[in-house]
């Protein structure tokens, strides 16, 4: 049988998640095809199509999936379930929030978070925040995972899978969407972007923030927070990296402000390369940085704008 | 309107956990243990609604050790009224949570059910959802905030992009993010107050949920530990490594 990868987007473009998953899709084995469910979505349909190794890609179009609720997401899902030997998300907050009820409905056991396929049933997921792996095994019969994207790489683009159309589940009449506020960014998104610049409490200030931005505008960064930010109102939820914020592992990650709490190293510490800046030369964030910089973060940061545009960087 | 909150007993947030050297699991011997974060903040926001007058009861459930009891009566100084602790040693799988919780909804019949988004051991995150699930009930998870209607409740949720709102149905299940509110310390006439309160024992077996861990751990190993570099005295010097050496800028 295949496996089933349900579809990140936002019903114009399709998130790179999406290709990510099918990676691991593709280790667990089986043909993999895709579930795109949205409204209004022919252009995510077609960039799905087109991820390479894709069989096929089937779409639910219709106004219950517009913002992937998951009490309707439930139903579609199951409606599909039956083909599928496993079904794969990614670890976003959509997948989070509809994937456990098809688990449940299913009454298969979740794999949450995978970092790793070791074998079709056997998977290695981060526990205790990251501070231990376990490997663990599926029972026989369907599998529900949720992927860590970050460790997985994208499949690349050359399919040319058939797009087919998928009727909408009944409505459980449950829930509906209300409203949202989404962060408007013309920087890259924390999760695929390839440099990240995060300030911490140590920035003191919302207002401070804009000197981490003017850096990330030379560099095409995006701009993250430490728990303690976000807590401290300086900036909105959505910033926040860390183990119940995102997970992020990009090439290039700057700390800034930040004193290295255990829950913010395990949403950051694959990142390829780790700079720290800092003023207490203690701040356990050292302890896993590539390069530290010990001074205080309202002189580093202009002067390290200044430098940013001596070398060229607009 | 009753509420029931599930409070999971875990290893304390402050403590740095330790692998055990076979690769059978993690160090719990002689380690501190406290009411998962997340599910604290559910505690207080059921608190919360009876002051408000708007629940009437407000039920902890918890499932584990002996020692659970110990979480009960911190949801309990804190302000539930009762607790029903599911007693059953060794792990017990989210979906096995959820079955037990279940039984547990039909037989007290909740109109809101309020928990941690995900504990803090097995970072899962999917118990409230297969609850929801179960019961046919909606959800409004990873919470920020909550507003009782009639009939229904609008809860603001943390996503990716930002905030969402959504409208459930009630009975609903929510589980909580980290800013719906700031858990209280429980004050000592409370604690010992609490004491008196009503624990109720039961056993999986008494709501016909087998919950023998059906996902296999092979194995439990410590992640590989990244080592600390060089400090550059210069942000000039910093970013000339950067460029220079690392190649990522």
């Amino acid at each position: 049988m295949a496996t089933l990868v349900i579809a990140e987007h936002d019903n114009k473009t399709l998130k790179d998640a999406t290709a990510k998953v099918v990676t691991a899709a593709g280790q667990v084995g089986g043909p993999v095809h895709i579930l795109v469910a949205g409204q209004g979505c022919d252009a995510v349909a077609q960039a799905a199509s087109k991820i390479a190794g894709v069989e096929k890609v089937l779409v639910a179009d219709d106004a219950l999936y517009a913002k992937m609720v998951a009490e309707t997401m439930e139903t579609l899902i199951l409606s599909l379930a039956d083909k599928y030997d496993a079904i794969l998300a990614p670890a976003t907050t959509n997948g989070k929030n509809y994937m456990p009820r098809v688990a449940a409905k299913l009454d298969v056991p979740q794999v949450s978070e995978i970092l790793s396929v070791v074998s079709s049933d056997t998977f290695v997921r981060p526990i205790y925040a990251g501070n231990a792996l376990a490997t663990v095994q599926a029972p026989a019969g369907k599998k529900v995972i949720t992927v860590r994207t970050t460790t997985f790489k994208p499949a690349g683009e050359g399919g040319s899978a058939a797009i087919e159309k998928v009727s909408a589940a009944a409505d459980p009449g449950l829930s509906k969407f209300v409203g949202e506020e989404l962060s408007k960014s013309e920087r890259p998104e924390l999760t695929s972007a390839k440099i990240i610049i995060s300030g911490g409490r140590g920035m003191q200030s919302g207002e401070n923030f804009h000197m981490l931005d003017a850096i990330a505008d030379k560099l095409h960064a995006a701009v993250g927070a430490s728990r303690a930010a976000v807590d401290a109102g300086f900036v909105p939820n959505d910033y926040q990296v860390g183990q119940t914020g995102k997970v992020v592992a990009p090439d290039l990650y700057i700390a800034v402000g930040i004193s290295g709490a255990i829950q913010h190293l395990a949403g950051m510490k694959d990142s390829k390369v780790i700079a720290a800046i800092n003023k207490d030369e203690e701040a356990p964030i050292f302890q896993v940085a590539d390069y530290g910089l010990v001074a205080d973060l309202f002189k580093a940061i202009p002067e390290m704008n200044e430098e940013l545009t001596k070398l060229g960087y607009k | 309107m009753k509420v029931l909150v599930p409070v999971k007993r875990v290893i304390d947030y402050n403590v740095k956990v330790r692998v055990k050297p076979d690769q059978t699991g993690v160090d719990l011997a002689n380690v501190k243990m406290s009411m998962n974060p997340f599910d604290e903040i559910s505690v207080e926001e059921a608190v919360r609604l009876k002051e408000k007058g708007k629940a009437t009861e407000v039920i902890a459930v918890s499932i584990g050790p002996q020692q659970a009891s110990e979480t009960l009566r911190t949801a309990l100084a804190m302000g539930a009224d009762r607790g029903i602790l599911v007693k059953t040693d060794g792990e017990v799988e989210p979906l096995a949570v959820a079955k037990i919780l279940k039984a547990i909804c039909d037989a007290e019949q909740p109109t809101l059910v309020i928990t941690g988004k995900q504990a803090i051991d097995d970072d899962s995150n999917q118990t409230g959802q297969m609850l929801a699930a179960l019961l046919g009930w909606p959800q409004g998870t990873f919470a920020h905030k909550l507003e009782l209607g009639d009939g229904s409740a609008q809860i603001e949720r943390e996503i990716d992009g930002g905030l969402q709102t959504v409208e459930v149905k009630l009975p609903a299940v929510m589980t909580v993010d980290l800013r719906l509110n700031e858990p209280r310390y429980a004050s000592l006439p409370n604690i010992m107050k609490a004491k008196k309160k009503p624990i109720d024992e039961k056993s999986p077996s008494d709501y016909g949920v087998d919950v023998t861990p059906r996902l296999k751990t092979l194995k439990v190993t410590e992640p590989e530990k990244r080592k600390a570099g060089v400090k550059v005295k210069t942000v000039a010097e910093l970013l000339d490594k950067l460029k220079n050496e690392a190649g990522v800028i």
